[in-house]
């Protein structure tokens, strides 16, 4: 029997406890202190964070009417890290979707982040999200977010109004305010004065449990911020006004442009045909758009601002009015128009000759224009035709012709308004009034846009003066208004008093005997207008018509553009004279005029070629 | 009187200290793992905290029932305490009910009593009884395998329940074993068995086989005083190829699924984050999170939340790591590498073999849990579900690891009695 002494074994034993104390030490001063990437994913885990979504501004007519209201939308959203052994079936019952729909969603999120939420559905409305809501808490990583949409209350003003979609990639690289998923405005209202009517999201940082249960405030509330609401807008748009015009316009391609003179503040803006602004809401968002965008009609593009036509005869009261201030027209002059005097542009009316300028505009005669403008190019007072040309040109666009009023308007174009130069190169600098004549009767290369033509009805109205046409007034917490571009006087180079012979004579075209659109006075208001026959090379003439009224204090100038519908006076005219009674009293009294402009289907030669 | 004047003042303080230290730590984390927002009672029975502070009343009065106990008591009824708790084990296993997939409890009325935990303090005094008796020669034979075989039946009981983790504690005893004088080689071999497991089901059989013949091949080639021990080298490269295939064998073909899948994440294989993987991945996230200092006592919002599984039972430590922080989690180990290292010291200066036995018996099964514990809530062990002595919430487990410890404190306040 014999034994050792072992204890020396102890020191080995203590050994291999220190060497695992050593190595765990080591191992724990790695996980906590040196990598940080454990920190973060304890804050992706319990963290979540929650954006506060602003209601967005409203916007109201000019009394107050509301135009543009948010209504409540429920988004569904998704933690894929939380989804697991979730019940399929359940989720697909709940949300009406099927099985491969829900594994394409999913699919979806993780791959835009395993930790973020993310949407799972869109603007579900609130009686499909009580059910959901009811069965939610048997599904982890699903909760619902609260967003708002758009409403509006009358069917009008799609093209003004613009509307809101999600975010693309290249607006979220812009402004990083947004976020995926996030709503901006896309045109119109809601895309220029977007930074006023979005608000400011607020952030609430809370922490959830394992189950996705909310646990309470992250660090008090300490890193929240809440949320501002958006402003709200008021516009110039008489809504009660723009919903009788869009009325009026049904069935009919065109637009009708109303502005307060006083004030250049746009009362009515319609381009036909419209849309529903309702229909771009929401889930059905893109499917209406890309059946609007497919739509022969065009009726995305807003022919208010977009849509650019010879002016026709209304452009020869500029030329009166440039005429007048050059003093190579005056009240008295008189042109005849038969056999050679009615070249080279002939006289499209029967009546008796010569004419003086009065009723000249009131029968609207092209020899009398033609030779109006004449004397503007070869007055003596200028070296040659060319400096003529150039002086008219300078009047003329005193006028805002040929350029954009750079205003809140949507998708303005220019128009066109050649100069010298154009014609130089067009014809290698031997040109005359003669080679350009067509622009003394407002055809030829003059191209303007509705809104000009009915600031130009304003500028009349006003006597030589503008305000830029434009649809706010007036921005909630905003004492002032925002653009102060928007009050700026734009003084025309014509003097008022030479206004006066070419009101009397727009007078004339409702009051006289022979005045183009008689058919339309009214005994309570004092109408000025001006019709228009656009020659169309592409088919049947545009019929346009310029007015504005009362005559003494012009409350409202309007433009009507009825596109193939022939003379101006039998649809521009009516219309525009319909508005301007609906403006100044309120109600129409002439139903059957009314009821047959409505009732006016002018697109169906339209839907026939469409068919070809 | 006199007499239990004289054992209180030979009791290890330090010992005890740092035991009600450990026991104070684990029952604040089960408190902020398990306390809601607002706690009225700290002694409510539905929480896990009340029934804690329960469990730690009987475990002082246990220890003080020991301490008042003679000594003898334990050495000369050990083998019957073994022989009782084996009964018990084999009870558990017909009569027993299943918790987590282990058929390891007695139920009575309320309350659960797991009898493998209480085993292990039975196996530590019948080693210790077996291993002191006088006529026992460490180098026979007879010796080893009887001393091999107090462990491997409790252990083999333990694996029926389905309960691996507790099975594998009485692996610790080969610490008691090297102590006593079995050849370190046997450790050595064990560990070699290890490297040669872990690398198989890393790398591939025949990766391993032929590494180590390239070994075989270089020793005999190059050293020539090797050259006339081939036979044995021969030897133990033929063992090693066996067990290389055997291994991997049962790797593929015996181990349980879910065996293989915590063997698997462990070595890196599998990155299995909702499966297996799952209760490392939020472990170590949640000691991560902790930092340097910590984020405060019950504001550890990942264990508070319940992210982590099983949190106030195996992964306790999480929620120090958590709220304690770097430095926390530092002084813990400090504290159980004082304990073990005073344990070890304390069993040196026995004068009786079987308390030295016993104390090595206590060390090596507390270093057990400490590493198989903590090091699979720190990624560097499998995660099998053993507790945290001391700390992990439950009173089987609290209760044996107190009489463990305290039993060995008697012996040892009662080692100048002993001739």
């Amino acid at each position: 029997m014999y034994s050792t002494d072992y204890s020396s074994r102890k020191n080995i034993i203590i050994g291999v406890f220190l060497l695992v104390a050593i190595i765990f030490i080591i191992r724990l001063f790695y996980l906590q202190v040196i990598n940080s990437s454990y920190k973060l994913s304890a804050d992706n885990i319990v963290l979540r964070k929650v954006r506060e979504y602003p209601p967005r501004g409203l916007i109201y007519d000019r009394y107050g009417n509301l135009m543009v209201f948010n209504e409540a939308a429920y988004d569904l959203m998704v933690i894929p890290r939380q989804m697991k052994d979730v019940d399929t079936s359940l989720i697909c019952d709940i949300t009406g979707i099927d099985k491969l729909t829900f594994e394409k969603k999913l699919t979806k999120a993780k791959r835009y982040s395993y930790y973020k939420p993310s949407t799972f559905m869109k603007q579900i409305s609130k009686k499909d999200i009580g059910k959901i809501q009811e069965k939610l808490y048997q599904i982890p990583g699903l909760f619902i977010q609260t967003r708002t949409l758009r409403q509006y209350p009358y069917p009008i003003a799609g093209h003004l109004l613009g509307s809101i979609g999600e975010v693309n990639k290249r607006e979220i690289e812009k402004d990083n305010f947004y976020k995926p998923g996030d709503y901006i405005g896309k045109s119109g209202i809601e895309n220029y004065y977007e930074e006023y009517l979005r608000g400011k999201s607020g952030l609430k940082i809370v922490e959830v449990d394992v189950h996705n249960r909310l646990k309470g405030k992250y660090s008090n509330g300490k890193f929240d911020t809440i949320a501002v609401a958006g402003k709200d807008l008021f516009l110039g748009i008489d809504a009660d006004l723009q919903l009788y015009g869009e009325q009026l316009m049904q069935n009919k391609k065109g637009s009708i442009v109303a502005i307060e003179p006083k004030t250049g503040e746009l009362l009515a803006l319609i381009s036909s045909p419209g849309y529903n602004p309702n229909l771009l809401v929401g889930r059905e968002r893109s499917e209406n758009y890309s059946k609007l965008l497919k739509d022969t009609l065009i009726p995305l593009m807003n022919r208010a601002t977009m849509g650019t036509y010879p002016p026709g005869s209304t452009f020869k009261m500029v030329n009166a009015l440039v005429g007048l201030q050059d003093k190579t027209l005056n009240k008295f002059t008189e042109y005849g128009c038969k056999g050679q005097l009615s070249a080279p542009i002939k006289c499209t009316h029967d009546h008796k000759t010569p004419l003086n300028l009065s009723e000249a505009i009131e029968q609207s005669c092209n020899p009398y224009f033609w030779n109006t403008y004449k004397r503007i190019l070869e007055n003596p007072s200028y070296s040659s035709s060319h400096e003529g040309y150039e002086h008219w040109y300078e009047n003329v666009t005193s006028f805002g012709f040929g350029e954009k009023f750079k205003t809140d308007i949507p998708f303005e174009v220019k128009g066109n308004m050649p100069d010298n130069k154009y014609f130089d190169k067009l014809y290698r600098g031997s040109w005359n009034a003669l080679t350009v004549r067509s622009l003394s009767i407002g055809q030829g290369e003059i191209l303007v846009t509705p809104i000009q033509l009915a600031n130009l009805s304003a500028i009349i109205a006003n006597r030589g003066y503008y305000y830029p046409p434009h649809l706010l007034t007036k921005m909630e917490g905003h004492d002032e208004v925002l653009n102060p571009y928007f009050t700026e006087k734009q003084i025309t180079s014509i003097d008022p008093d030479n206004f006066d012979i070419v009101r009397t004579a727009m007078l004339d075209v409702f009051e006289a005997e022979y005045g183009t659109a008689r058919w339309y006075k009214l005994d309570s208001i004092k109408q000025c207008g001006k019709t228009g026959t656009v020659q169309n090379p592409h088919g049947d003439d545009h019929s346009i018509f310029i007015a504005f009224a009362p005559m003494d204090n012009p409350q409202i100038a309007i433009s009507v553009i009825v596109e193939n519908s022939g003379f101006g006076s039998k649809w521009a005219a009516p219309i525009a004279s319909l508005l301007i009674e609906k403006y100044l009293s309120g109600e129409p009294q002439r139903k059957a005029l009314e009821k047959r402009m409505m009732d006016g289907n002018l697109l169906q030669g339209d839907n026939n070629n469409n068919q070809h | 009187m006199r007499n239990r004047e004289k054992i209180s003042g030979n009791i290890d303080w330090v010992t005890v200290m740092i035991y009600s230290i450990l026991v104070f730590v684990g029952w604040l984390s089960i408190f902020t793992a398990s306390a809601g927002e607002d706690v009225s009672t700290l002694l409510d029975l539905n929480t896990r905290y009340g029934k804690q502070l329960l469990w730690i009343g009987f475990a002082i009065l246990l220890a003080g029932l020991i301490l008042i106990i003679d000594a003898e008591f334990f050495s000369t009824f050990s083998y019957v305490f073994y022989l009782g708790l084996l009964l018990l084990l084999v009870g558990v296993l017909i009569f027993g009910s299943t918790v987590a997939g282990s058929k390891s409890w007695f139920r009575i009325g309320g309350f659960a009593i797991q009898p493998a935990e209480f085993a292990k303090f039975a196996t530590a005094l019948a080693m210790a009884k077996y291993l002191s008796a006088l006529n026992v020669n460490m180098r026979a034979l007879k010796t080893k395998v009887i001393s091999m075989g107090i462990l491997i039946l409790p252990a083999l009981l333990i694996l029926l329940q389905n309960d691996t983790g507790s099975a594998l504690v009485y692996f610790s005893f080969g610490i008691v074993l090297f102590r006593e004088g079995f050849s370190g080689l046997l450790f050595i071999a064990v560990l070699m068995m290890a490297t040669l497991f872990i690398t198989t089901i890393l790398f591939s059989e025949t990766l391993v086989i032929s590494v180590l013949a390239g070994i075989v091949f270089i020793i005999l080639i190059f050293f020539k005083k090797y050259r006339k021990n081939w036979k044995p080298i021969f030897g133990i490269m033929v063992l090693s190829i066996a067990f290389v295939f055997s291994a991997n064998y049962a790797f593929e073909n015996v181990l349980p699924a879910h065996q293989k899948n915590r063997i698997n994440v462990l070595l890196g294989i599998e990155q299995d984050l909702r499966g297996a993987g799952y209760n490392v991945n939020q472990s170590k996230i949640a000691i991560g999170s902790g930092g340097l200092t910590g984020k405060g006592f019950r504001n550890g919002v990942l264990t508070r939340y319940n992210f982590v599984p099983e949190q106030s039972t195996d992964f306790i430590f999480c929620t120090i790591g958590e709220e304690w922080g770097f430095l926390g989690v530092s002084v813990l180990i400090l504290l159980f590498m004082t304990l073990l290292i005073r344990i070890i010291l304390l069993a040196e200066r026995q004068r009786s073999k079987f308390s030295r036995i016993y104390g090595y018996g206590v060390a090596s099964i507390l270093f057990f849990h400490f590493t198989i514990n903590i090091g699979m809530t720190i990624g560097l062990a499998p995660v099998v579900g053993i507790p945290l002595p001391f700390l992990s919430y439950g009173g089987s487990s609290l209760w044996a690891f107190t009489l463990l410890l305290f039993i060995f404190l008697k012996q040892d306040a009662n080692r100048l009695n002993v001739l």
